[in-house]
């Protein structure tokens, strides 16, 4: 039977992508963040997750409002990065596991939700940073990809319980899944920022922490809040924290802290990571 | 033109904040349109080569239009443009997300920089963002 080794969290500002690319992960400005991974790495290394279900949002990449899917579930062989306005280096693509993908897609009906299903999707930072910070130093990705995107860009979007109810199901697909391969669960973007608007530069570290204190062993308390409570407290962007609900979801009932970085300011957004393990 | 009741409680505004929803994404659509097609180098290049044509190929409405002659990002949200797709023309534009943060908050750069910093302090936003607007 597949296992499902644990689940990890990670910001995705585009910006991280950049520090990179120059090298700049232990200047003062970004150290901070950066010194949050070595713990990671050395636990992937440790657990060797073969297979990745990410949850992330597109930021106008694979989307546009022409169609925006509240949930989108990609099923394809193989997942490229392309040009996302500005002309960067583009990122490594990633195999996909389409047969895990249509397994996730079965039980997400069968439990009544209705995603679109993606048999071609780009991917954006939200999916590439986080792998560059897990793996810096991989010519391939050790692992292979069942990318679920959220809306999180374009309101209605769907609620906290909704999205954890969503991780939920796709647990139930994983924890069924004949296949022997090792599984991380991995939740990106936020925490709290917002980029629009007159408020833009608002960051609020206290509901961040109420969000890190409860994830592993309460993410229930987080689906109290509506959407636009969130936005409220989070920041018209710091709703991605949707995608690590919903991720932790997927992790399975019981969830333990192993990690924890928190830093602002990384450009406008308060930045975390963290790692959970079942239990 | 009145609309059907709401699906749910209407809840208080949150200053400073312009939720993207269906309102804003239909009267956003030729904007964002034109953003998404930034994606592509040569339709960057195109916009930068003649930007009067490229904005009238994709029939921006005459706030759009306006707003994105004067650089004016608020003008641009007040217009239905969302933030993602804007931050693509912001690159043609050689903005950064600070930049576009003090056109927004009408800080300079620095000062919006400044109010970043102070939050990772440990100051509250609200300080933060007063001590950035009076000194």
């Amino acid at each position: 039977m597949a296992e499902i080794v644990g689940a990890y969290f990670t910001s995705h500002v585009p910006g991280i992508g950049g520090a990179i690319q120059r090298g700049d992960q232990q200047t003062p400005y970004w150290k901070p963040f950066f010194d949050g991974f070595p713990p990671v790495r050395e636990w992937l290394a440790a657990v060797r997750p073969d297979i990745a279900v990410v949850f992330s949002n597109d930021h106008g990449l694979n989307f546009f409002l022409d169609t925006m899917p509240t949930f989108a579930v990609g099923a394809a062989a193989e997942y490229r990065n392309a040009d996302e306005g500005w002309g960067l280096p583009l990122y490594k693509p990633v195999k996909g596991h389409p047969a895990l993908s249509w397994h996730v897609i079965e039980q997400l009906v069968a439990d009544e939700f209705d995603p679109v299903t993606c048999q071609a999707m780009l991917v954006d930072h939200a999916i590439a940073i986080p792998l560059e910070l897990a793996w810096p130093d991989v010519t391939e990705w050790p692992v292979k990809l069942v990318p679920i995107g959220i809306n999180t860009v374009q309101h209605p979007l769907p609620s906290a319980r909704r999205c954890l109810a969503l991780g939920r199901s796709v647990h139930r697909a994983l924890s069924s899944w004949g296949g022997d391969e090792r599984i991380v669960v991995i939740g990106t973007g936020g925490l709290s920022h917002q980029l629009d608007g007159e408020r833009a530069g608002f960051m609020n570290p206290d509901f961040d922490r109420f969000c890190l204190d409860h994830l592993a062993a309460d993410p229930d308390a987080l689906t109290h809040l509506s959407v636009h409570d969130i936005v409220r407290l989070a920041g018209t962007q710091g709703v991605e924290v949707l995608n690590w609900i919903a991720a932790r979801g997927a992790l399975g009932p019981g969830a333990v802290e192993i990690h924890r970085n928190y830093h602002l300011p990384i450009s406008n957004t308060a930045a975390a990571t963290m790692l959970l393990e079942p239990a | 033109m009145p609309h059907p009741a709401s699906p749910t409680e209407t809840p208080r505004a949150i200053p400073g904040t312009t939720l993207f929803d269906g309102d804003a994404a239909q009267k956003g659509y030729q904007l964002n349109a034109m953003c998404f097609s930034f994606n592509s180098a040569a339709n960057r290049a195109a916009f930068a080569a003649d930007e009067e044509a490229y904005c009238t190929r994709f029939a921006l409405t005459a706030d759009q239009r306006r707003a994105v002659a004067t650089r004016d990002v608020p003008g641009m949200i007040a217009a239905g443009g969302n933030i993602y797709y804007l931050a693509k023309l912001a690159g043609i534009l050689g903005l950064s997300v600070q930049d576009v943060g003090a056109l927004q908050t009408g800080l300079s750069v620095d000062a919006f920089k400044a109010m970043l910093l102070a939050q990772g302090r440990g100051q509250s936003y609200e300080q933060s963002i007063a001590e950035a607007r009076h000194g």
